[in-house]
């Protein structure tokens, strides 16, 4: 109990330096805990991927398309539950700044195969209903202030024109992980639009959605459908939801490792400042390190003080580090929900911002506990001078 | 040389040198002298003639190159680290120049210190250290940090401390050496209390004559040699 109020009253000798290394600490943790997250959820997306849904995509590329005759064939696949289809839009609202997912899709398998976008039953009607309707997420209705019956137009960038559509509903996502920041709208909208203007791109599709039975027929149903289609003119390459997320992230993957190389040197080097700190602390205190000795206190005594001192300041600092990453997290995801639509800290997160806090502590700790606890008393006490 | 019967040191052929680089310089050549319970004896000499380094060895915590201290009939020239420890913390009681004292405790647990290597209770460690700090004179003084006592109070903190496990020896390093004269007084006074009153055993050195006629004896260090005034 001594031991423990001596090495609490030592931690707050020199405030502002206690205080500085204690901040340091947090923000480096607050920072490594936020980098974390955000490679977190960029493979959020496939984590959270349904195992019994395939994309079925051109072969050669996402951006070549395939024939919209190939639904029946991929819907007579055994094991195959439903198919739904569509292309992705590209399409902007107001300017670049304002981007958002908004995809051309054939709504009524769509809204099958996704079940966790949740409409009521009128509004999903509606939409339906009509060929110039759209549903949007919660997330982007709110960024925007849309209400069901509001017209809005995007620009279209793969497909020029001004783009008009009826906002017919506003879906919630069953999960907090669900995406809330995308806008569907009737694939048959803007195919016979294609039609009228650009003939040869119309009855393409960007992609199948292709829902199975169980998850375990998934790899024969997507080598089934893949075999159907070889030696097409458009062959297919069909994959589950979880790897047609991943081939996205792997494009991104060097950045990803930078970020996380990134968050372990925050750390590197928050140790090494702590490091500096501590021993510089210890050096000062050799003469009372000497003293404690002289009265017969042990090399383990002072150890435990000295050590004691570098892990708590370091606890301290990572706690206060893991507590303001909530609402660092809260902040980016109402200011950036443009780019984070869902921006939550997970339990990982915060269990790997402690121990790296404690590492800290741990390391910056070493040396200076072996300089305290090793010190010859005489010389120790020449120290005073 | 044959040891006197009623001594508490004993130093038999004591040398200690020290190494500069290539360098040895010796610092105590063959020393031998013994020091009786109860007495204060005072180490004088210029600076560099080895006082405080002969002070180090007889309270255990430098090591001499060769010879012999026996302390209460406890050889200590050959106990390790350890044990030197465990000894010190029940056999010495050190005063030093610059009292020592841990800025962030009181009073009151400067002096518990020492106590927190014994087997006593909280409750017993509290009535022994409110006992010495009586005797020093500080007993209202007690919640107090080193930094809101004076000079003379912070060394009678630190005798208090140095009495407090009721040592064999008390050594005392320049004790007087950063106290205006009044206060040295006081310390000089409570010292030749411990002596007279409990009587401790007092090694000190200093280079101060005025503190050093309080000694029952003077011994004087020079060029490593020891001669008695």
């Amino acid at each position: 109990m001594f031991m423990l109020k001596f090495i609490v009253r030592n931690m707050f000798r020199h405030k502002l330096r206690s205080i500085l290394t204690v901040v340091g600490v947090a923000v480096a943790v607050l920072a490594f805990g936020l980098l974390r997250t955000l490679v977190g959820l960029w493979y959020s997306g496939a984590e959270h991927a349904s195992a019994t849904r395939l994309v079925t995509r051109n072969s050669i590329s996402l951006i070549f398309p395939l024939p919209v005759s190939y639904l029946d064939r991929i819907r007579g696949v055994p094991g195959v539950t439903s198919v739904s289809y569509g292309n992705w839009f590209g399409g902007i609202y107001i300017d670049e700044k304002h981007f958002f997912a908004n995809y051309a899709v054939q709504p009524a398998s769509y809204l099958e195969l996704y079940p966790e976008f949740r409409l009521s039953a009128k509004e999903r009607n509606d939409f339906l209903m009509d060929r110039k309707g759209c549903i949007v997420g919660n997330k982007l209705a709110k960024t925007y202030g849309w209400k069901v019956g509001d017209i809005i137009t995007l620009k279209g960038t793969i497909y020029p024109g001004n783009w008009e559509m009826v906002v017919r509903g506003i879906y919630r996502g069953a999960e907090k992980t669900t995406e809330e920041r995308i806008l569907l709208f009737h694939w048959d909208y803007l195919n016979e639009t294609l039609k009228k203007t650009v003939a040869r791109r119309a009855d393409q599709v960007g992609f199948y959605m292709v829902g199975v039975k169980k998850p375990e027929l998934a790899p024969d149903v997507a080598l089934t459908i893949d075999g159907i289609f070889k030696n097409s003119l458009a062959e297919t390459l069909t994959e589950t939801e979880k790897a047609f997320h991943m081939s996205f992230v792997s494009m991104t993957e060097a950045i990803m490792v930078a970020i996380q190389i990134v968050s372990y040197m925050v750390i590197a080097i928050i140790m090494v400042v702590a490091a500096n700190t501590m021993a510089m602390t210890a050096r000062e205190r050799t003469a009372e390190y000497a003293t404690l000795k002289t009265l017969g206190f042990k090399a383990g005594h002072l150890g435990f003080l000295i050590f004691g001192e570098s892990v708590a300041i370091s606890l301290f600092g990572g706690v206060l580090g893991a507590v303001c990453t909530f609402p660092a997290a809260l902040w980016i995801e109402t200011q950036l929900a443009q780019y984070f639509p869902y921006f939550s800290v997970s339990r990982e997160t915060i269990t790997l911002e402690i121990l790296a806090a404690l590492l800290v502590g741990v390391v910056s700790g070493i040396f200076p506990t072996w300089r305290g606890a090793t010190i010859k008393v005489a010389a120790g006490l020449r120290h005073i001078g | 040389m044959s040891e006197r019967p009623d001594a508490i040191v004993s130093i038999r052929n004591l040398s200690k040198s020290y190494r500069r680089g290539n360098q040895v310089l010796p610092v105590l050549t063959g020393i031998s002298f013994d020091i009786a319970r109860g007495e204060f004896v005072a180490l004088m000499g210029p600076s560099g003639s080895g006082k405080s380094t002969l002070l180090n060895l007889i309270a255990g915590i430098d090591s001499a190159d060769s010879g012999s201290i026996k302390v209460a009939g406890v050889e200590i020239t050959g106990l390790s680290e350890n044990e030197l420890a465990r000894w010190r913390a029940h056999s010495v009681g050190f005063i030093f120049q610059f009292y020592n004292l841990i800025p962030v405790l009181t009073a009151f647990e400067n002096v518990e210190l020492p106590l927190l290597l014994t087997s006593l209770s909280r409750r017993e460690r509290r009535e022994h250290v409110e006992a010495v700090l009586s005797v020093v004179g500080l007993a209202d003084r007690m919640d107090h940090y080193p930094s809101q006592l004076s000079g003379g109070q912070q060394q009678r903190v630190a005798i208090a401390r140095a009495v407090v496990t009721d040592p064999e020896i008390l050594v005392a390093d320049e004790p007087t050496g950063d106290l205006d004269r009044a206060s040295a007084e006081e310390i000089l006074r409570l010292m030749d209390r411990l002596v007279h009153e409990l009587g401790k055993t007092i090694i000190m050195v200093t280079h101060d004559p005025r503190a050093a006629e309080k000694a029952h004896l003077i011994r004087h260090l020079e060029k490593g040699e020891l001669s008695e005034s």
